[in-house]
């Protein structure tokens, strides 16, 4: 037996780019449908757990999918804006408590997640390195952000600007990292966490002043006399928020204006929960109060919809790959009918080239199911990043 | 060592028929067959070695009647008497010199493989003037090359018998020279004998006797 490996062996490798190609086939097989299994049960795992402990969600009405992608797992689209009058709302109710969520920006392709401390203890997320966020400007990062951007505390990180060509708009923000947060194998560890303050400074909606008298960088300066300073419109390429100018930071209006993207609601008991989505089920209502549990499953249905249709057409290819394999064999031994009349010359029996041929067989199957396996194995390992970059952002 | 009597053969269709009323080859000769091609110089090798059997008539190597010998037996019989070297080399491209050499021992229990017979390989392959290329693959030698490393192949289970088909068929003049002399050599160190297919007229004079094969179709063979 030894002996037919060796020779195999020899053949495959000599072969290389059909010996390639087959293994690349066979993986594949394999490969495809596991991982997929794998990919879909950590995305319907990962999408349960973070829905099922979010009892409730308000937000402005039109797509609940768009609203609990964005609030649970922070997902790129944004759904449309509602105002801390939401808030405010829930809390009057005395049904639960409500916490602000307003994630719309980005730094450096991480979610910005402008909240409150409430949020932090409602998720049961703690910092492991530095302290809380404190004052305006400040931030606390995911332990996934702070290892994949080299953040730690007393470190700054420049929020993204949302639009490349409108330098009037959102104008990017210069935050320190006040902490870094334990390790919650959530969407919040690759999360930003700002108060709702800063997020609305990002924003635009809350800005300071600089005063111009005291200005240092000659450039700055257009024209200065004595009783009149004039500054240049030099551009700025990021603001960022002092000890020297937090004080000349302020917001203009009322905040009950101000925008966030949802509201979690965390009802005190079952019956309050009920009770609160009663109070949005008026047709001139403009915001919808959704349970994520149920937006998830609902999304998960189509997923697994589409798994079974992807199945059947794994299936098929993977039929399909089989029966060419066989015919690249059949061929293969045909090819080879010269060599095998030769090798039967030598002395070999009918069973030993049976073996030969059953030895190359068994290495290309063997060296496929070790690939496939060691692929199913890393995505197994990155499964939980994979799914969040494939299925959730 | 070769005596065959009454033979005959022929395929279960077709025209070719071969009919030899008496042969035989001496222990020790070294005997050419020359003859047209489809005259069944091929089939005669075949059918000493045991790769196809009679439809008629005695056929014994060495003593034992090859032509009574089952599927397995003719097998066995093969790999433990008769070293074959082809036309065409025949070599593996897969492999290299030196496991080409010793393939013979890799797909049969009848010859078994240790350290003497990897050293006899090496040795003989020196011999042949090979014993530099040892670790080339087949594909990468040059005509005369393979012929040599065929004829190692065939001598490393020391046959009584060898039987050669045109084994000078593809060299250049110089090579058919080396390579006879090398596989004269061989044998004569081995005590085998050597039964030769040729076309090479020039190569006759060198063998111990020359047989034409026009002579058992009926053919003038002055």
């Amino acid at each position: 037996m030894i002996d037919s490996l060796y020779i195999a062996w020899k053949y495959i490798r000599f072969n290389k780019a059909r010996t390639v190609t087959l293994i690349a086939c066979i993986t594949l097989i394999g490969f495809l449908p596991v991982s997929l299994e794998l990919l879909l049960d950590e995305s319907e795992q990962q999408l349960m757990s973070r829905a099922a402990t979010t009892p409730l969600v308000v937000g402005a009405k039109g797509s609940s999918l768009d609203l609990v992608m964005n609030t649970l797992y922070f997902g790129d689209e944004v759904p449309e804006l509602i105002t801390m009058a939401a808030s405010d709302r829930v809390m009057q109710t005395d049904l639960a408590l409500p916490i602000p969520v307003y994630v719309r920006f980005r730094a450096r392709g991480h979610p910005i997640v402008g909240t409150t401390l409430d949020y932090f203890e409602f998720r049961g997320l703690k910092v492991a390195e530095g302290q809380q966020m404190a004052v305006l400007g400040d931030c606390v990062v995911g332990a996934g952000a702070a290892e994949k951007l080299r953040l730690k505390p007393g470190d700054e990180l420049v929020s993204s600007p949302e639009n490349m060509f409108d330098l009037a708009g959102i104008y990017p923000l210069k935050m320190k990292v006040t902490g870094v947060l334990k390790k919650s194998h959530t969407p919040d560890d690759l999360a930003v966490f700002v108060d709702l303050k800063t997020a609305w400074v990002i924003q635009g909606l809350g800005h300071g002043h600089q005063d111009v008298t005291v200005l240092k960088d000659p450039t700055l300066v257009l024209k200065r006399t004595e009783d009149n300073v004039a500054a240049t419109a030099k551009l700025y390429h990021y603001m960022e928020i002092t000890d020297e100018n937090i004080n000349s930071f302020h917001f203009h209006g009322h905040m009950t204006g101000y925008p966030v993207t949802a509201v979690i609601a965390a009802p005190y008991d079952a019956k309050s929960g009920t009770i609160l989505q009663g109070r949005y089920l008026s047709k001139e209502e403009r915001h919808q109060i959704v349970e994520p549990e149920e937006v998830i499953d609902g999304l998960l249905q189509n997923i697994f919809r589409i798994k079974n249709v992807l199945d059947a057409v794994i299936s098929v290819v993977a039929l399909a790959t089989v029966m060419a394999i066989i015919l690249v064999f059949a061929l293969s031994i045909r090819l080879r009918q010269r060599e095998m009349e030769t090798v039967f010359k030598l002395g070999c029996s009918r069973m030993t080239m049976a073996r030969l041929v059953a030895s190359e067989i068994l290495l290309i199957v063997v060296a496929s199911g070790l690939l496939c396996t060691g692929m199913v194995l890393l995505v197994d390992q990155f499964s939980n990043d994979l799914v969040r970059t494939l299925f959730i952002r | 060592m070769i005596h065959i009597e009454s033979l005959i053969f022929h395929y279960p269709s077709g025209e070719f028929r071969l009919e030899i009323p008496a042969f035989t080859v001496a222990r020790g000769e070294k005997m050419a067959v020359i003859g047209p091609s489809g005259s069944g110089k091929t089939t005669l090798l075949n059918l000493i070695s045991g790769i196809m059997t009679p439809v008629k008539g005695t056929l014994n190597v060495d003593n034992i009647k090859v032509n009574e010998l089952g599927d397995t037996e003719r097998r066995v019989f093969r790999i433990s008497n008769i070293g074959f070297v082809f036309q065409d080399f025949e070599l593996l491209d897969y492999l290299n010199v030196l496991d080409n050499i010793l393939h013979p021992y890799r797909i049969t229990s009848a010859l078994k493989m240790d350290r003497v017979v990897k050293q006899r390989a090496m040795a003989l392959a020196k011999e042949m003037g090979i014993g530099d290329k040892l670790r080339r693959m087949a594909n990468k030698l040059s005509q005369g090359e393979k012929q040599r490393a065929a004829i190692c192949r065939a001598l490393l289970p020391q046959p009584k018998l060898i039987l050669a088909d045109e084994a000078t068929g593809n060299l250049d003049p110089d090579n058919k020279v080396l390579i006879l002399d090398s596989l004269f050599r061989a044998v004569e160190e081995q005590d085998a004998t050597l039964l030769a297919v040729t076309h090479d007229h020039e190569l006759l004079k060198r063998f111990d006797r020359v047989v034409d094969f026009r002579k058992f179709q009926g053919m003038d063979a002055s």
